[in-house]
């Protein structure tokens, strides 16, 4: 067999993946730049909200990573990915609050004459917790908010099982395309708007506060809590990324890409395609929810606003700027649109004055990023990640806008060997 | 020879018009058969409904020794079970390569973990050789499907056929839009499959289904109208009426 070369890739999985070297060592430098310049670690060049800002980018990035996997891989346009984010990020701050609370509770008890018994503390830590819902008992769902071990493995387990469900009731029934984004996005708003309820145990729209201070280490500064969370999120990423590569590279990649090209033609195949949605869906949940779990820790604060279908959609903007279907696109327009979101509506930007109006970014941002959505929709669908194919010219055919095939789609052969 | 597919009694309606009425149809183990007739003849809706991809409201499609019901059953299922099926438009996944094409069809475990903890043997690749090899693609393994020519894309659906082994193999106009050329290509390629399995071929010309030289089944209006040889179906009064007299 002449092709052997072809079809034998025996190499190495580095060798045969040189984009996941590439990242891995840009992804190695930044955080060496960032904690040679740090607050906490280096120099004091970046200020310690700087480090957070660029910890969560790397959050982001992690969550575009698993939207790119469903939505640019697997072709199923999700609205609910943020919804897993948030799950994660209220499952670690549950434990972040409840154990703080314990803490300070436990301090200001601890000067009345009798000892305080466990019940006494428990009781304190509910109506610290809760006394900003009307509330000074703890709902069902605290029952494991006490333990560490067990609240992580919630940040794992509550978004994969709700992917699960809903995943397996959506694609059993065959849903499919805008049904489908429509179906999670009611999930996501669901999700959202029971949260905001008092009642719903997870305190309503005050949502979760002081996640920023982690219990029992009040003496750590928070320049050196950042670089904590800033090297756990790059090396989520870094791990994150490996992991994507792996799933998309091999045999499994290449069913789900003819899912998303032709879901009948791979039933006809033999393959359960609802089983593979199904997979794809609840990991890309579980990445999702660890990358929460890794969010909002830096950001100090979550509440149910951060869960609304908004948030889902800002994620499916940042994959499709970046470049859908291929994982360091996501990872790129992640980074991109959401600093340069945090620059825009951080009052950073300049105002242009235009004599008769202002235009004031902070305003005016969402509008723009709007216009570029639908700019790179129209003009440049594979998006900033085309720059590389233009770089490497890997130019795809200009077809002018005319069928060139005898098929629709077909390519020409001499446009081929470009 | 013992029958592979028994198909009896099928009726299948939309919204009131009956596509199939009370279809009989058998196939055995290593046969080659023509399906022809008219369009809404009920050609493509008789390959749904073996393929699982219809319904039937009546009737029973049985299939293997242990005569298996595959009514009920997913499309999935079913091309497990091993029928194979070829549109008429040339389906292949553009965006991926021809050995990648050809590598998903070959006949492995399809569940999904089996397939992210597993990674192509040797067997495998050799096995995508001989394939491309026997389809003519061997100098394009590594091209991207979506570049090859209409009649090579119809050759690699045909190679990806043949990669998931069916024991039944149906095919939808496989003739349509080739050369001459490629058309004999086709028919020989056809021909050697019957060898090892059975082939259902549905198509529209004469010519390609006379080169076939085998039985032929005439379909109209959802029944079969005649069944038996090329030359004898084409004699048939009733066949010259609907379909050849036009």
């Amino acid at each position: 067999m002449t092709d052997a070369a072809l079809t034998m890739p025996r190499r190495a999985f580095i060798q045969r993946h040189p984009a996941v070297l590439v990242f891995l060592a840009c992804l190695a430098l930044f955080t060496l730049a960032v904690t040679l310049l740090a607050e906490g670690t280096g120099t004091g060049v970046i200020s310690t909200s700087f480090v957070k800002t660029l910890g969560k980018t790397l959050c982001l990035c992690l969550v575009a990573l698993a939207m790119d996997l469903v939505w640019g891989y697997c072709g199923i346009l999700s609205l609910g990915h943020m919804a897993f984010f948030g799950l994660g990020g209220y499952a670690i701050g549950m434990w972040l609050m409840y154990a703080r609370t314990e803490i300070i509770v436990a301090e200001s008890l601890a000067q009345a004459p009798l000892p305080p018994t466990p019940d006494e503390i428990r009781d304190g830590i509910a109506t610290q917790i809760f006394g900003v819902v009307g509330a000074s008992e703890f709902p069902p769902i605290w029952a494991l908010a006490h333990s560490l071990p067990l609240q992580l493995a919630a940040v794992v387990l509550v978004p994969g099982l709700l992917a699960l469900v809903f995943g397996w009731l959506a694609f059993r029934s065959r849903v499919t395309g805008v049904y489908l984004s429509i179906l999670t996005q009611a999930m996501t708003l669901a999700l959202a708007l029971y949260l905001f309820q008092n009642d719903s145990g997870l305190r309503g729209n005050n949502g979760l506060s002081g996640l920023q201070n982690l219990p029992g280490l009040g003496d750590v500064p928070q320049s050196t809590v950042s670089m904590w969370f800033f090297w756990a999120s790059a090396v989520a990423l870094g791990a994150g990324f490996l992991l994507c590569t792996w799933i998309v590279s091999g045999k499994f990649g290449s069913v789900i890409r003819a899912i998303r090209d032709d879901e009948t033609r791979v039933r006809f195949l033999g393959y359960p395609v609802e089983a593979y949605k199904l997979v794809i869906f609840t990991v890309t949940a579980v990445i999702a929810g660890i990358a929460g779990a890794l969010y909002y820790p830096q950001a100090g604060i979550i509440n149910p606003a951060e869960i609304a279908p908004i948030a889902s959609i800002y994620l499916a903007v940042w994959v499709a700027i970046g470049g859908r279907g291929r994982l360091y696109g996501a990872v790129i327009g992640a980074a991109f649109v959401s600093l340069l979101s945090t620059w825009f509506t951080g009052g950073q930007a300049p105002d242009i004055p235009l004599g008769f109006y202002t235009i004031k970014w902070v305003d005016w941002w969402t509008v723009l990023l709007g216009f570029s959505f639908v700019g790179v929709t129209l003009f440049a669908p594979k998006g900033i990640g085309g720059l590389f194919d233009w770089i490497a010219d890997k130019r795809s055919p200009d077809r002018h806008g005319a069928d060139l095939g005898p098929d629709q789609g077909a390519l020409r052969e001499q446009e081929a060997e470009r | 020879m013992s029958t592979l597919l028994e198909v009896s009694g099928v009726s299948v309606s939309f919204d009131g018009f009956k596509a199939i009425n009370n279809l009989a149809f058998q196939i055995g183990e290593r046969e080659l058969r023509a399906v022809i007739g008219p369009n809404g003849a009920g050609k493509t809706t008789f390959m749904d409904i073996i393929t699982g991809k219809t319904r039937p409201d009546e009737g029973r499609v049985l299939y293997g020794e242990k005569s298996l019901s595959l009514t009920g059953l997913s499309e999935a299922r079913i091309a497990r079970e091993g029928v194979g099926r070829k549109f008429q438009r040339p389906t292949v996944f553009e965006d991926q390569t021809v050995a990648e094409n050809l590598m998903l069809a070959l006949r492995n475990n399809r569940n999904p973990l089996a397939v992210l903890f597993s990674s192509p043997n040797r067997a495998d690749h050799t096995r995508v050789g001989e394939l491309a090899e026997e389809v003519g693609l061997t100098a394009h393994l590594g091209r991207k499907s979506g570049e090859l020519s209409h009649g090579q894309k119809q050759w690699l659906e045909i190679g990806m056929l043949l990669a998931q082994e069916p024991r039944l193999l149906l095919v939808d106009e496989p003739a349509a839009g080739m050369t001459p050329a490629e058309r004999e290509h086709t028919t020989d390629l056809l021909v050697e499959a019957a060898k090892t399995r059975a082939v259902v071929v549905v198509e529209h010309d004469m010519a390609f289904v006379r080169r076939l030289g085998c039985k032929v089944t005439v379909l109209h209006e959802g029944s079969v109208l005649a069944e038996g040889s090329i030359d004898h179906v084409t004699q048939d009064e009733k066949v010259i009426e609907v379909y050849l007299g036009r």
